[in-house]
């Protein structure tokens, strides 16, 4: 069962690890811990979901185990799997030596011939580890109600081989991009946060925490002019990767003013504009209007 | 997860009663809370957590929001309630969910075109009759064909308008029951199931003889249809309707839209198991009467708020209107493009395709155009009966 760390305490470890979480975050982080209810993330891509999962494994000194869903996503390859050819080999090995097939049997449907995969491994350590079961909403409708389950009792059902208890219980963090609903049922079986764009204010601190050599306020400048293009009608608004990439790329070009340099920051806008039609919308003339109004 | 009896205890019932008070407040809101959350609350309370109220609210929010919409609303509920602060705003938010401007009402039955000069009335067979089965359907024999191939505009009030809407319904089950079951059988790519392929040949000593196979899954085709419910419109949208209506419930997987000057989620309308009730609460739904169609706007909200969530790779989108617009058409163009790369198909239907001499003149529609996967008739049953073929080919 994981200690409780106080709140306070989880908020400091977060800013350690270079990740700069509001209030309600270190609240729901500490939650997870004290309820021992999954966490599910919900927010535009890019607003560093699946940094949190990270965050929290380093906060709590903890292994991160990822599963990243897709379409199509089964049981198999979220659970576990049979080394087939190992288990082949096995059979042929044995053909001769006058074993009974029914302790073959027992033999190749042990343990050793078991390949963890995510949802198994999270399980079966000793030491609770972080799940990450990243944009699950991707996957399917019925490998929901299987996570559902699992989540539930912690406990999985391998026919040829009996029933696996968790050794601990996992810290779950379950990330959404919200390309489709999820069930009311996991919903409620989480709690839940919405990560939103972070403020000026904190994404100049996440700048100097992931850059310790930034000047204090060109970060300030940098998270400014980040923040107008967001407001700006963009089919894809930039993240805070980009935002790290283009203060990186400005602070190498040796940029330590928005407005002083129009054509620079124009030009390396496409650290953070990753389509056409943004590129477009966003001319010299909007460029340098929302560089005026950070500076 | 229950709270230890001791520290319980030590809340008092008055403190537990204003929990449970808080939870009814969160019901009444629209919130789905159950009695684990409500026990976890108590839990919640009792930890030093509670010694500050922004500790307590940040708490409280994280486990009984479960969406963003709840998300975004709990503060303001949560000081309404504990801290006595802007309750007239909250109440006043919560009345407003419910309420329409002025609500309007679509007729399903009688009333609407006018009855005179109607001679060929058709003669109803008894209902029950698979009006849209099998080769009737395509060669106008009986009398439902020649209702079939009446227009919408048309319809006699009272038992004819009745008759066509139930066809409409028949016409709607019929096809997604062929269109489905078409789906099936092109469902046949197959894969050796390699696990239960060797569980088997443990039998067999190790040789593979019994080969398994795996289904390929795929996702069902799922339409989402956008139905204008302007005053240019008006006619049709009873049969409009009662055709979503019962496709709805057939295809599991749908989603239907509701716009004029603005756009509804009627989704939840239209899964009501009777058709009348269906359409009354459509009528509910769609407020504002007056005013022209912004089809450009309507989409845009859709491609901003809910395409993402609606639409994947086997969506086909359904758009039921005349192309009257009064927005900017290069708007409109613009949306349809972002429509266009977010799903597999779009059907534009529009009753007025069907009259003698129609042209896409509107200046709405001509944007549109370039967009369309299929740009139908559907002034009668029979243009509606049309569709199948198409879909069924997704």
């Amino acid at each position: 069962m994981p200690a409780s760390i106080p709140r306070e305490t989880i908020a400091a470890r977060l800013a350690e690890t270079g990740y700069v979480a509001d209030r309600e975050l270190a609240t729901a982080l500490w939650m997870m811990d004290y309820l021992k209810r999954p966490l599910l993330i919900e927010g535009e891509a890019g607003v560093g979901k699946t940094e949190v999962a990270k965050a929290l494994a380093l906060v709590h000194g903890a292994e991160l185990i990822r599963m990243q869903c897709y379409e199509g996503l089964d049981a198999n390859s979220a659970l576990y799997e049979w080394n087939y050819q190992r288990q082949l080999i096995a059979i042929k090995a044995r053909e001769g030596s006058g074993e009974s097939p029914e302790s073959i049997e027992a033999r190749i449907f042990s343990e050793d011939y078991l390949l963890e995969r995510p949802l198994l491994a999270a399980i079966r350590r000793k030491d609770p580890p972080v799940l990450l079961i990243d944009e699950v909403d991707r996957a399917d409708e019925e490998f929901e109600a299987f996570l559902l389950e699992l989540l539930s009792d912690f406990q999985i059902t391998i026919p040829e081989f009996g029933t696996v208890s968790a050794l601990s219980i996992p810290r779950v963090v379950l990330t959404s991009n919200g390309t489709r609903e999820l069930s009311d049922a996991l919903r409620r079986r989480c709690l839940y946060h919405y990560l939103d764009f972070p403020d000026v204010d904190r994404e100049a601190a996440i700048l100097r925490a992931r850059q310790p050599g930034i000047d204090a306020s060109f970060a300030l400048q940098a998270a400014r002019m980040v923040a107008g293009l967001r407001k700006e009608e963009l089919r894809k608004a930039p993240g805070i990767a980009e935002t790290l990439d283009w203060a990186a790329t400005l602070a190498g070009l040796g940029v330590s003013d928005l407005s002083a340099e129009p054509e620079i920051v124009h030009a390396t806008l496409l650290a953070l504009l990753k389509t056409h039609e943004d590129r477009a919308r966003v001319t010299p003339e909007v460029t340098a209007r929302l560089a005026g109004r950070a500076a | 997860m229950t709270a230890s009896p001791a520290r319980l205890a030590s809340l008092g019932p008055g403190m537990l009663r204003r929990l449970a008070g808080f939870a009814r407040t969160l019901r009444d809101a629209g919130f789905s809370v159950g009695r684990s959350e409500t026990g976890d609350a108590a839990r919640v309370i009792t930890s030093p957590l509670a010694d500050r109220s922004e500790g307590l609210r940040a708490a409280l929010k994280a486990l009984f929001a479960s969406n963003r919409s709840e998300y975004e609303r709990f503060d303001e509920l949560f000081d309404a309630f504990w801290r006595g602060r802007g309750v007239k705003r909250a109440a006043a938010a919560v009345t407003a969910l419910g309420a329409a401007n002025r609500p309007r009402r679509f007729e399903v039955g009688p009333g609407g075109a006018g009855a005179d000069g109607l001679a060929e009335r058709a003669q109803a067979e008894a209902p029950g009759a698979p009006a849209a089965e099998g080769h009737g359907r395509e060669r106008g024999a009986s009398a439902q064909e020649s209702l079939a191939r009446k227009e919408f505009a048309r319809l006699a009030a009272g038992s004819e308008r009745e008759e066509a809407l139930a066809l409409a319904e028949r016409l709607a089950r019929a096809m997604r029951a062929r269109v489905t079951r078409r789906e099936r059988a092109r469902r046949k790519g197959r894969r050796i199931d390699l696990r239960a392929t060797l569980r088997r040949s443990v039998a067999r000593g190790g040789e593979p003889i019994d080969l398994k196979f795996r289904r390929q899954k795929r996702k069902p085709l799922r339409i989402v249809a956008l139905l204008d419910a302007s005053g240019s419109m008006e006619l049709y949208v009873p049969v409009f309707t009662r055709f979503l209506h019962a496709m709805s419930q057939a295809f599991s997987e749908g989603e239907a839209y509701l716009f004029h000057t603005r756009l509804a989620h009627v989704s939840s309308a239209l899964s009501e198991r009777s058709p009348q009730r269906a359409l009354d609460r459509l009528s509910l739904m769609a407020q504002g009467v007056g005013g022209g169609t912004r089809i450009g706007d309507c989409l845009a909200e859709f491609n901003r708020s809910h395409a993402k969530r609606v639409l994947h790779s086997r969506s086909c989108i359904m758009i039921f209107s005349d192309g009257y617009d009064t927005g900017e058409p290069e708007r409109l163009a613009a949306e349809m493009r972002a429509l266009k790369r977010r799903c597999r198909r779009i059907v534009w239907l529009n009753p007025l395709t069907g009259r003698e001499g129609f042209a896409p003149v509107a200046r709405g529609m001509r944007a549109a155009l370039p967009f369309l996967d299929l740009f139908a008739p559907a002034h009668d049953l029979q243009s509606l009966a049309a569709l199948e073929r198409y879909l069924a080919r997704l």
